[in-house]
């Protein structure tokens, strides 16, 4: 019998999340023998024309991670999504946009003035900015379209499974591995569509070990701002923690590290918006009630936007911004 | 035809809700625009319904609550209050101007301040004209979806 | 009971009653001069003195504190008695010859002049007959100790302690009351005390608030009361046979299950005073609807009698309406019974005195049943009807008698004149609004004011009793200006609703409750402290938050802000608001 065949993309992202696949560590191996790997550009040569040739639903499992920012982060997108009988968003920013995705809050235009003109290292006098297709001698030279705006994977094409996290923890990369190996090999049934693997049914704050109290925040801080009490929780010391907002899986690794939850591992199960949900939250327990003591507390929280959907910017209610 | 504004109103069931009944029973014109939601308490709106509202075509949201100190619940207004201020920081950088959402305390027999309120705010969403989210999402969308193939 | 035999009339008693109360109940009069009822006998003046026969041997001894036995004969009158008398009275006619007292005991015994001329004669009419009353009455009674007498014989006098004011003086003013003779004096040296609530108020420590009131029971003012400052006095405790009057009652707060309220605070009358123009509280006889009401109560400081401050009869009354309502300074609306009390007022000062009657009014409101024939009746009786509100009132600069005439002007629209009425009395017809503290009785409640500052009703015309909370029903002047039969009408209203509740024996509440679902719940604790009514607990051992669903009101609050979306607000879920929201943007 011919071994099921795994596919590994990466579209917009950073790379953490193939080396998360790596840090699980011998069981790489396991998976180098039970799957036949078709295709991985981060770790093996293969050309997109290699999975243009493959047959339709020819690959079993397709991990895709990274965000929809270019015309080719879409094509391959859409291309795996014909190739495979699984895909699966793999991280945070296939599950939702990520980092990437914070660039909805501006424009295109913008983030290339940014990059081609301000920043202090560019040197770009003539003012050239890259275009989708370049003529030359030898003919037409084309690079990626860059979007106007970040989507995520489901916004593209349709998704199976989600495994979220930046990057997704390697433990529940491993367990999850184990468990499609289970249930290829045993005949189980598929879990629902649209699950969430990899991930538990509660909070951070379920794991969390820091003990809480009931919440009235006269300011926020930042980090360096204040001396972190590593046994409390770090809402009750005011520090912006999307924690209470944010999905159970990681273990609550940052804050046992004495750093607050970013909100990487999503929305919990019943929300729709994290960034929201954190907002109506956080503004619910500010001890004030006049205006003005309001505002003063508010003002103590730096970007709101940005923290609250730092990771869920392009599952966001409001998905796309500037008009 | 002109622009009608379509703005969805969260009342509280016990000051703005009645207020906002005063005055229909004291035959005090108000616009047509405003769509009402009931709560039971100014503090029950969350800031997803309100963005909710304005992704589903809203062009404005009011929130009703009672007077400070005179909430049924206590404190629930004061609740909504923060929770609109600090949303409101947030809709300035998605780029919603912010006047497009609006609390008011209105208590049970100000079915006047109902009317004065819905008419000005109605004046103020018809200045800034539609915001057409839907319509302005699905487009870049569709315009994109263009490029690629 | 001892039978004794009193100037040959056979009576039976008490024994040990004093010969004084006997003969009282045998209808004997004897003279007395030192005795009151108020302290214990004392029997200085001897005027009481009686014959007590005992078999064949004869005793004078003083009626006021000779006790009675069995079988004793009396004689009030012999010859003996009467020589005594006339020594004693020719003695203190002597000493005091122009002392009413005095004078008319001495005529009533038929002693015309003394015989006996007095080193220390004293000619003055409220001369000090030196009875002793006030020094009785001092110590025994309000147990102050102040008064006392100094020096022997001839000298003899009562005196204050160094024959100074004394501070344990507590001015209650008994031994003036109980001066026979008015030696003593109550003297308002310098009146800087507050200006008592009503100028026409209770006069005694212990009264009648309100006479038509129920239960129509007396209060003792605290800070009046003898007994209050000084321990003493306990007159009250010691006439009111069914031993009625504690002293030792507390203002106590008490907590009482309730499960429905009624709330029928009443309402305020406005502040005449605030509008100067009219003079309240700077000119006399310038009365507020309720001081007048007072004054017409038969039980009231004049005894129902219509009278100017110095106590004449009224020659011209002018009532005032709309004071405070109907005005965009202060009350827009209409106060709906003044028309009705303000004729009531006219009706009986016309009945009690011969004064000339003016009204002044925007319009006569005459609604009710009967009101209007009232209103006619009124008209028929001669009361001057001016249509116009008054302007002011002032003092009528021509009066230079000091008779305190009054000058009310006006524009009498129906003339089309402006006109300036001579009253000597004018009664304003205050606007009724709402209590002081309407608002902290709302909050407490969680019920709402109308714009006119009433408590709210949840619905003008079909609910006007109940309110936006379950259980709390208003009634009366709390809920609107209204007069005592609409008042009853609505607490008749009230009762009935609450009733309806009590005979059900149980009652709905709403579904309305928030619900913690444990699976989702990570004890964040964001929920906690936002509860009003502390109805969320965390469980330490498992960690997570759950609803108390007695306490909880179902505000929702809690289930905007749950980060985890684990509390869903039961009739007021996500679900329900997102689809109709889904629904009201449809088109």
């Amino acid at each position: 019998m011919a071994k099921p065949k795994l596919a590994l993309y990466w579209a917009a992202s950073c790379g953490g999340c193939d080396v998360a696949v790596l840090d699980i560590e011998v069981k790489i191996l396991d998976v180098a023998a039970f799957f036949d790997i078709v295709f991985w550009p981060c770790a093996t040569d293969f050309k997109y024309k290699d999975v243009e040739a493959m047959p339709d639903k020819s690959i079993t499992l397709c991990l895709f991670n990274g965000s929809i920012r270019n015309s080719e982060n879409e094509k391959l997108a859409k291309l795996l999504r014909a190739k495979s009988v699984v895909l699966v968003a793999f991280g945070s920013c296939a599950q939702e946009g990520c980092i990437p995705a914070l660039a909805n809050l501006t424009t295109k235009e913008a983030i290339f003035k940014t990059v081609y003109l301000d920043t202090p290292s560019t040197h770009n006098p003539d003012k050239i900015f890259p275009q989708p297709v370049t003529k030359v001698k030898e003919g037409d030279l084309e690079i990626p379209v860059f979007w106007e705006k970040v989507k995520s994977l489901d916004q593209v094409v349709d998704v199976d499974y989600y495994i979220p996290g930046c990057p997704p923890q390697s433990t529940q990369v491993a367990a999850v591995i184990e468990a499609v190996i289970d249930i290829l090999k045993n005949g189980k049934p598929l879990p629902p569509k649209g699950t969430i693997l990899g991930a538990g049914d509660k909070t951070c704050c379920d794991e969390c070990p820091r003990t809480r109290k009931e919440k009235k925040v006269k300011q926020f801080y930042r980090l360096h701002e204040i001396l972190i009490n590593p046994d409390e929780c770090l809402l009750d010391q005011g520090i912006v923690c999307m924690g209470p907002a944010t999905r159970s899986g990681c273990g609550a690794l940052c804050v046992k590290a004495n750093v607050p939850c970013r909100g990487c591992y999503g929305a919990p199960p019943n929300v729709h918006d994290q960034g929201l949900k954190m907002l109506s939250a956080i503004s619910s327990v500010i001890d004030a009630q006049e205006p003005d003591e309001i505002d003063k507390i508010i003002n103590t929280i730096a970007d709101p936007t940005g923290t609250f959907y730092r990771f869920s910017m392009a599952h966001s209610t409001l998905k796309i911004a500037d008009l | 035809m002109a622009f009608e504004p379509r703005i969805v109103a969260f009342f509280c069931n016990w000051c703005t809700y009645t207020g906002a009944d005063l005055a229909g029973v004291s035959r005090l014109k108000s616009p047509a625009n405003i769509r009402i939601i009931r709560t039971m308490c100014s503090g029950r709106v969350d800031p997803s319904f309100i963005m909710k509202a304005f992704e589903l075509g809203a062009d404005g949201v009011l929130i009703g609550g009672c007077h400070p100190g005179d909430c049924h619940y206590a404190e629930g207004n004061y609740k909504a209050l923060r929770r609109v201020h600090l949303l409101k920081k947030m809709m300035r950088s998605f780029g919603i101007d912010e006047k497009r959402l609006r609390l008011e305390w209105i208590s049970a027999s100000e079915g006047d301040v109902y009317q004065h309120v819905a008419t000005e705010f109605t004046q103020t969403i018809r200045s800034l004209g539609p915001l057409n989210w839907k319509q302005h999402v699905d487009q870049k969308s569709s315009s994109e979806q263009a490029v690629v193939v | 009971m001892v039978t004794v035999k009193i100037d040959e009339i056979e009576v039976q008693v008490q024994e040990d009653t004093p010969i004084l109360k006997a003969a009282e109940k045998a209808g004997i009069w004897i003279p007395t001069m030192c005795h009151s009822e108020l302290f214990e006998p004392y029997g200085v003046c001897r005027l009481c003195s009686v014959e007590v026969i005992r078999g064949k041997r004869s005793r004078i001894v003083t009626a006021c504190n000779y006790p009675v036995r069995e079988g004793l004969t009396i004689q009030t009158n012999s010859a003996k008695i009467q020589w005594i008398r006339k020594i004693i009275m020719e003695l203190m006619l002597s000493r005091w010859p122009n002392v009413k007292v005095v004078k008319e005991t001495a005529e009533k015994l038929g002693i015309k002049e003394s015989r006996f001329p007095s080193l220390e004669r004293d000619e003055a009419e409220d001369a000090c007959i030196l009875c002793g009353r006030c020094v009785n009455v001092c110590r025994e009674v309000v147990q102050a100790e102040i008064l006392a007498f100094a020096y022997r014989g001839i000298k003899r006098e009562v005196v204050l302690p160094f024959g100074e004011q004394s501070d344990k003086c507590i001015v209650c003013g008994a031994c003036a009351l109980v001066c026979p003779t008015g030696h003593i004096k109550m003297v308002i040296e310098d009146y800087k005390g507050k200006k008592p609530e009503f100028t026409l108020g209770p006069k005694t420590s212990i009264y009648v608030p309100t006479m038509q009131g129920i239960p129509r029971v007396p209060v003792i003012d605290a800070e009046s009361c003898i007994h209050f400052k000084t321990g003493g006095c306990e007159t009250c405790a010691k006439v009111c046979e069914p031993h009625a009057i504690n002293y030792d009652m507390k203002e106590e707060v008490v907590e009482i299950d309730a499960g429905q309220i009624l709330l029928t605070t009443g309402y305020d009358i406005f502040d005449g005073s605030k509008m100067a123009q009219f003079g309240y509280g700077m000119l006399d006889n310038v009365y507020s609807s309720l001081e007048f009401e007072l004054m017409l109560n038969s039980t009231g400081p004049t005894g129902g009698k219509v009278q100017l401050k110095n106590g004449k009869a009224p020659r011209a009354v002018g009532i005032l309406h709309c004071i405070g309502s109907r005005d965009h300074e202060h009350h827009p609306y209409c106060s709906r019974v003044c028309c009705m009390y303000a004729l009531k007022f006219a009706h009986l000062v016309h009945d009690r005195t011969e004064a000339a009657i003016y009204q002044f009014y925007i319009d006569m409101r005459a609604f009710g049943k009967g009101y209007e024939e009232f209103y006619s009746r009124l008209l028929d009786e001669g009361i001057t009807m001016i249509r116009g509100k008054a302007a002011e009132v002032v003092e009528s600069t021509w009066s230079k008698n000091g008779d305190g005439s009054l000058l009310i002007r006006c524009e009498d629209t129906l003339i089309g004149k402006f006109r300036e009425v001579p009253v000597d009395m004018v009664i304003l017809c205050n606007a009724m609004e709402p209590q002081k503290d309407v608002d902290a009785i709302r909050r407490v409640f969680s019920i709402s004011k109308s714009p006119d500052g009433f408590f709210l009703e949840r619905h003008p015309k079909l609910d006007p009793t109940s309110t936006m909370s379950d259980g709390i029903y208003i009634a009366g002047c709390a809920q609107g200006p209204k007069d005592i039969p609409d008042t009853v009408a609505q607490a008749s209203s009230a009762a009935a609703h609450i009733l309806s509740y009590i005979s059900k024996g149980e009652v709905e509440i709403d579904p309305v409750r928030a619900w913690i679902d444990e699976k989702y719940c990570s004890g964040c604790r964001i929920c906690n402290s936002l509860c009003p009514y502390t109805a969320i607990d965390f469980i330490e051992d498992k960690k997570i938050s759950i609803v108390n669903d007695v306490l909880c009101k179902g505000c929702g609050t809690c289930v905007a802000a749950c980060p985890a979306s684990a509390i869903t607000g039961k009739g007021f879920s996500d679900a329900q608001i997102l689809a109709e929201l889904e629904g009201l943007l449809e088109i």
